[in-house]
Formats: structure tokens, C-alpha cells, sequence
């Protein structure tokens, strides 16, 4: 065969090929979506002061690793484009600009930190481009009415909040409630939350309050200050080093308050073992996910999967890591949303799969508690389970509860 | 201040003396390079002109940083929070008030005006390191003061802005518009700098730096000029905050953390400490590098960034156009003659000898 015949041939089989798969897969696109591929764009803080959180975006990576390798959705590949914004919304701004315009992806999905997502949100709504299940526990998430672009995933920390004070009206309605919290966004969320589901009775029900800053040594003496208030009830919204802290302070001055600890600090490997087993025993908690340190899910086929796609996929992340467990999660609830919407990627119909997701369950969620969205709901998670600790474990207890 | 640069300064303030009269051939490429950054946009992408903004703002930032630290030699390690307060003031008055945004401008420049000199005071007491200690303290304590102040700044949450739109009328696109706008600013920023520092005050820096002593010996008031310093410094600074915040559309604590601060000094270092179009080179070197840092490495990028400021500090220890600034100065004027033989030869003989 001479030179020529066989570039005429490959030719002709190049173009059968393509005529091929125009033929299967005609489908309808918008920006960053192709027969073979789907472009997608995230900002994570690999740098800077929140750069522990590089892990969601890394696992994220994975994750749309191992779903190309299994052939992708409806046969397109994933291609994730992840860039970072050091935790600096102005960064945020330009490499979300340079995703949507020079890129052309799809959609942003996963933006990691309040503040980035903030200064991002009006430019993607002004050009109509998904903003999907941003990663930040801020409540301002789920306004479908004036960002229909704009979707949350985890529940929020106010949603959180108010499942406590509901669970304390209902069980400890004449309860003296003290609150320690880290003085940011954070922490007075879970002062907001605890006061809406408090409602007319919030005033009379907390007695005191004490904040830390994050460059505080420790907490003692706020804790020592809210034992002198004489509250039977303490809520601890406290990032872990922090939490870790005030679980063994009150513990060692002999309080016994009924104590709620914020789902942020709730991992046995990084909160409850530092601070010591006995020390926290009893201490209540709301989770929605699956505690990867936690001996109960070791055993269960879906920790296994998760286990072994760590091991594949994800081995730079520490298999202790909560965050981890996170990327998977969003990521896979991404998945869903993409093969949801077939061969019909356009933006808008992608946003309008991701508000009809209905009772969606993801493996590393707890058992009950589902995804759901609709046209006037953008707040995927909703429910939680409260936990109580056993000495090695959380117990769930009660319903699941829904905070909205 | 070292002998070397010393020699290094009494160089460039000769040449910034001779200004004044700025030969024909300054004005023809000065009147050449603004149509062409003009038109410019017009061929690009929008986000490539939301860069090419960002580059034009940040050199604002680096020019003040430059009449600080160049022309009157007091180091500042902290002028991101001056850029804050003009990006705040900016924001606040936009937000609460619904002020027009091109009207934001003139109070961000006078209130950190103001905020300079205030901070120039105690700065007397403070000279080289000690003061670059001083304002760092400020850099870091910047985002905490805005969180704190949250009825006024919005807190974590930050402030929201509205999108501008241009003039109506005007056939061109919400980037274009706002590139054009921040052109104009960089100009008349650009030409303000030359003629302070190109006239008796900038004078009066130069000498201070160079050698304060011999300066109050000729009967330069120093406290006052080094004040005066700080002041124009964090007024040009303040400026670029205020645009920036136009531009971006969002305001927050997280934005103006120490990095921005050192990202001025860097840029300032790299354009050319004691030039006033050393702030583009500078403004292009804050924006760009870091990205391409991050396309060569995604794991090491900060390592990619230090190597290049190496690089740039060996290559050209006076920064981009303190080093090949006086070659194209030499060398622009013999082309010119090359083509036309005017009367301008008298004054190109000066400009070789200055």
C-alpha cells in the first residue's frame, strides 16, 4: 500500500467514524459540551490560609478519573478543570471569567468559600452559567428566585443550628443554654440558627455566650465563664483544634452541660480522639454524611467501595480525611445531574435536571437521608440525623431531621 | 542607603531632572502607545481586556508604591491596606449610597490622602526595615479591621456590587467601557506622577532618599516631604482600590490579605523601582506570573513565581525599565534622526548626556 492510499483510507475512516457518531449521539449543546466531552470548572483554595480544603477538589479529580475510566457519562469524558484562587475572591472572579469565557465550560461547579462564591455569583447569573452545589455552610444558597443559576449541596450551618434548638424545646424545654462559638461567619450562623428555632423563647433560653478568635491559645477561660452562668445546655460551633479544647476543659472542671458539637468538628480521628474518649461521652451531634474514622461504617460495602476508590484514585488524601468523603459525594451528585440530562447539555437544561433531583441517595450519606431539589428549592441536603458518642462511636438516634 | 545605590539613585535622579522639558520625540511615542492601548480592546477577547484592566489598576497601585519607595525611599510592606480603604470607600458609597461609580473615585482618593498622611506622621520615627516592620503590622491587621467594622463593610460576607454599564449611546461592551475608563485614570495618574516627581517636589523626595542630612541642609523641610511622600503614595494606591473594586464587583476581607501588599513591592521591584513606567511592567508582572506559574506547576507554583522574581532581580537588578530604560532612551532618539534631521538635535544631545 503506497503512502497516499493509506492516508486516503484513514481518511474515509475518519470520516465514517465521525458521520457515525454525529448519527448516535446528535444531542443538543451548549458551551463546553461536545459528543466526546463535557468541560467543567471549579476553584479551590490549593494555596493559602484555607488550603486544607485542596483535598475536596483533589478527590473531586478522582472522582471524574474513575467515571472516565468506567466510560464516562453517556460516553462523554469529564474534562474537570480545577485552578486556584488561594481563597481570594478577586482571583475567584478572574479564573471563573477565564473558565466561562476562554475555556468555555459548562458549568462552574463546586467553588469552595463563602466569600469567593459571593463575588461570583452575579457575574454567572448575569451570563446564565450554572453555579452548582457550591462548597460553603452559608445559608444564602437557596434563593432560586433571584439566582436561578446558584445551587448549594451541604445543609447549612443555620439549618444545623436550628435542628438543635428544635431537639432542645422538644427535650429540654426548661434548659439554660450557653453558647461558645468562633467569632466569624461560622460560628455566629450557628448563634442565628439556634435563635430561629428557639423563636420568642430564645432570649429567655441562652444565658450566655462566648466567642474565641481563631489566633486564640485556647479556650479555657471561655468556658470557665460560661460554666459560671450556671447553663445546663452548651452549644459548641468551634472549629476542631478548638472543639478538642473545650470538651476536655469541661470535662475537666467537672461541668456537665447536655453538649452540642457542631458537625464541622464532629470527626472521631480529629476531635474526639485528641480530646479523649471518656471526656466525650454523651456529646451530641448532627451529621449527614458518613464519619470515615468512625468504626461503625468500616464493615459496610459502601464504605469498601469508597475505601478502595480511595486507594485507587485518591491515594495522595489521608483515608481520614472527612473532606474526601465530601468530594466523592458532590462529585458523584454532578454525575447524576450530567447523566440526567442526556444528550441535551445545554446550561439550561443542566440547571433544570440539577432542581429535579428527587430522593437521591449517595452511598457515603447516611442511611435515610436523601438529596432532593425542585424549581423553588436549591438546598440538595436538608436533613440530618442527630448522633450521640458513645465513648468509641457516634449513635444515631431519633428521626431524621429536616431544618428548613 | 548604600553606596552602590546611591550612585544608582544619583543616575536616575539626574535623568528624572531633565524632564521637564520632555523632547519631541517623548511626546510622538507617549501620544502613540495611548492610541494604541486605546484601540487595543477592540481586538480582544473580554476577558482578555478584563486582564489587561487589572494590569492597568494594579500599576496604579505600584506607581504610588513607586513615589514612596523609589523616588523618596521609605519601604512600604503594607500598602494593600491603603488599596482596601480605596476599594471600601468605593464599595460603601456605591453600596449604601448609591453613588455612580465613576464618582467613587475622587473621595477614595482623598480619604486615603488623608489616611497617608495620618500614617506618615508616626512613619517619621521609623526609617528602612523599622518602617517596612510598621506597615507590614498594618497589612495584617487590614482583613481583621474589616471584619470587624461589619455594619460598614458587610463583614466576611463582603459587599456586592452593581454591575456598571456603559454609557448609553456608546455601542461597546461593559469590559471595553471600563478598560477605556481605567485607561484614562492610568494616564492622567501616569502624567500627575511625572509632574510631581519631575518638578521641585520630586526633588525634594529624591534628595531626602538619597541623602537626608545634606537635604534638611539645603533647606527641605523633611518631615513635611516625607509626609507629603506617604500621602501621594497611598492617594495613587487608594485610587487603584477604588477601581479595582469597580472592576471585580465584590468586595470582601479575604480580598486584601498580605499577599496584595508584597504582590505591590514585588511589582514595584521588577518594573523599576524609581520609574514611572516601570508600574505597567510591574502591573503585567502581579497579574501574569502567577497564572503562568501555575500552567508550569501545578504542584509548585509559588516555586515557579520566586524563581522568575529571581531571575528578574538578577537579570536586571534595577527592575525591567530602570535597567533597559536608559538604552531605549539612548537608542530612540538616534532613530529619529536617523529619519528626520530636525531641530530637536540640541535637545537629544542633552537627553544622551543626562
Amino acid at each position: 500500500m503506497t503512502m497516499n492510499e493509506s492516508i486516503v483510507k484513514g481518511l474515509a475512516t475518519a470520516g465514517l467514524v465521525l458521520a457515525g457518531a454525529a448519527a448516535f449521539a446528535a444531542g443538543q449543546y451548549g458551551p463546553g459540551a461536545t459528543d466526546t466531552e463535557i468541560k467543567i470548572g471549579n476553584t479551590m483554595p490549593y494555596s493559602g490560609p484555607a488550603s486544607a480544603y485542596g483535598v475536596i477538589g483533589k478527590s473531586e479529580a478522582a472522582y471524574f478519573t474513575m467515571v472516565n475510566e468506567q466510560g464516562g457519562v453517556n460516553g462523554r469524558k469529564i474534562n474537570f478543570i480545577t485552578r486556584d484562587d488561594g481563597y481570594s475572591p478577586p482571583k475567584a472572579v478572574e479564573l471563573v471569567r477565564q473558565m466561562v469565557e476562554q475555556d468555555q465550560v459548562l458549568l462552574i461547579f463546586n467553588p469552595l468559600g463563602t466569600p469567593s462564591n459571593s463575588a461570583i455569583q452575579g457575574y454567572l447569573n448575569d451570563n446564565k452559567v450554572p453555579q452548582l452545589f457550591v462548597a460553603t455552610g452559608a445559608d444564602k444558597w437557596n434563593d432560586p428566585k433571584h439566582f436561578p443559576w446558584t445551587m448549594g449541596w451541604q445543609p447549612s450551618y443555620r439549618i444545623e443550628a436550628r435542628i438543635y434548638a428544635r431537639y432542645i424545646l422538644n427535650n429540654l424545654p426548661n434548659a439554660k443554654i450557653a453558647a461558645l462559638y468562633q467569632n466569624d461567619d461560622f460560628g455566629k450562623d450557628y448563634l442565628v440558627g439556634l435563635r430561629e428555632g428557639l423563636g420568642d423563647k430564645a432570649d429567655k433560653m441562652i444565658v450566655a455566650t462566648q466567642s474565641y478568635e481563631t489566633t486564640d491559645p485556647t479556650v479555657d477561660s471561655q468556658v470557665v465563664a460560661l460554666q459560671g452562668s450556671g447553663a445546663d445546655v452548651l452549644l459548641t460551633a468551634a472549629t476542631p483544634k478548638f472543639a478538642a479544647q473545650a470538651i476536655r476543659k469541661v470535662y475537666d472542671i467537672g461541668w456537665k452541660p447536655t453538649h452540642f458539637m457542631t458537625n464541622v468538628s464532629s470527626s472521631v480521628g480529629s476531635v474526639m480522639k485528641p480530646a479523649g474518649f471518656e471526656k466525650c461521652i454523651g456529646i451530641i451531634s448532627a451529621a449527614y454524611g458518613k464519619d470515615p474514622t468512625d468504626p461503625q461504617w468500616q464493615n459496610t460495602p459502601e464504605y469498601k467501595d469508597w475505601l478502595a476508590w480511595m486507594n485507587k484514585y485518591n491515594s495522595s488524601a489521608n483515608v481520614a480525611d472527612a473532606n474526601a468523603v465530601y468530594g466523592y459525594g458532590v462529585a458523584e451528585t454532578l454525575i447524576h445531574v450530567l447523566k440526567a440530562s442526556g444528550d441535551n447539555l445545554t446550561r439550561d437544561n443542566v440547571m433544570k435536571q440539577a432542581a429535579g433531583i428527587h430522593d437521591l441517595k449517595l452511598p457515603m450519606a447516611l442511611p435515610g437521608i436523601v438529596v432532593s431539589t425542585s424549581a423553588d428549592d436549591f438546598a440538595p441536603f436538608k436533613q440530618m440525623q442527630l448522633e450521640k458518642f458513645d465513648g468509641t462511636t457516634w449513635q444515631l438516634f431519633g428521626d431524621i431531621l429536616s431544618g428548613s | 542607603m548604600t553606596q552602590g545605590s546611591a550612585a544608582i539613585a544619583g543616575k536616575v535622579s539626574a535623568a528624572a531632572v531633565g524632564l521637564p522639558r520632555l523632547p519631541a520625540w517623548r511626546w510622538i511615542v507617549a501620544a502613540f502607545l495611548i492610541a494604541f492601548a486605546a484601540v487595543l480592546p477592540f481586538g480582544l477577547s473580554n476577558y482578555h481586556v478584563f486582564e489587561l484592566t487589572l494590569v492597568m489598576i494594579y500599576a496604579i497601585a505600584v506607581l504610588g508604591l513607586n513615589i514612596l519607595t523609589g523616588y523618596n525611599g521609605q519601604i512600604s510592606l503594607g500598602h494593600g491596606a491603603f488599596f482596601a480603604a480605596g476599594a471600601y470607600t468605593a464599595a460603601i458609597l456605591m453600596h449604601r449610597y448609591g453613588v455612580p461609580y465613576w464618582a467613587t473615585v475622587p473621595p477614595a482618593a482623598l480619604i486615603c490622602f488623608v489616611l497617608g498622611v495620618l500614617f506618615g506622621l508616626p512613619a517619621l520615627r521609623f526609617e528602612g526595615p523599622y518602617l517596612a516592620l510598621v506597615t507590614v503590622a498594618m497589612a495584617l491587621a487590614t482583613p481583621q479591621l474589616l471584619k470587624y467594622f461589619d455594619t460598614w463593610t458587610g463583614g466576611l460576607q463582603g459587599l456586592n456590587l452593581v454591575k456598571v454599564e456603559p454609557p448609553s449611546g456608546l455601542s461597546i461592551g461593559h469590559d471595553v467601557w471600563l478598560y477605556l475608563f481605567v485607561l484614562a485614570v492610568l494616564v492622567i495618574a501616569m502624567r500627575v506622577a511625572a509632574n510631581i516627581l519631575h518638578g521641585r517636589t520630586g526633588r525634594a523626595f529624591v534628595a531626602i532618599r538619597d541623602h537626608p542630612i545634606a537635604a534638611a541642609a539645603m533647606g527641605i523641610n523633611t518631615a513635611r516631604y516625607k509626609t507629603l511622600a506617604f500621602g501621594t503614595s497611598t492617594l495613587f494606591t487608594g485610587v487603584a482600590g477604588a477601581l479595582f473594586a469597580i472592576i471585580v464587583g465584590y468586595v470582601s476581607p479575604e480580598s486584601f490579605s498580605l499577599f496584595i501588599s508584597l504582590s505591590f513591592l514585588v511589582g514595584s521591584a521588577v518594573g523599576g523601582i524609581a520609574t514611572i513606567g516601570g508600574a505597567i511592567v510591574g502591573g503585567c508582572f502581579i497579574q501574569f506570573v502567577p497564572n503562568l506559574a501555575n500552567d508550569v506547576s501545578d504542584a509548585a507554583p509559588w516555586a515557579i513565581y520566586g524563581l522568575v522574581m529571581l531571575i528578574f532581580m538578577y537579570a536586571m537588578p534595577r527592575g525591567v525599565v530602570g535597567s533597559l530604560g536608559p538604552w531605549v532612551a539612548r537608542l530612540l532618539p538616534r532613530l529619529a534622526r536617523l529619519r528626520v534631521s530636525s531641530a530637536g538635535s540640541d535637545e537629544e544631545r542633552k537627553g544622551r548626556t543626562s
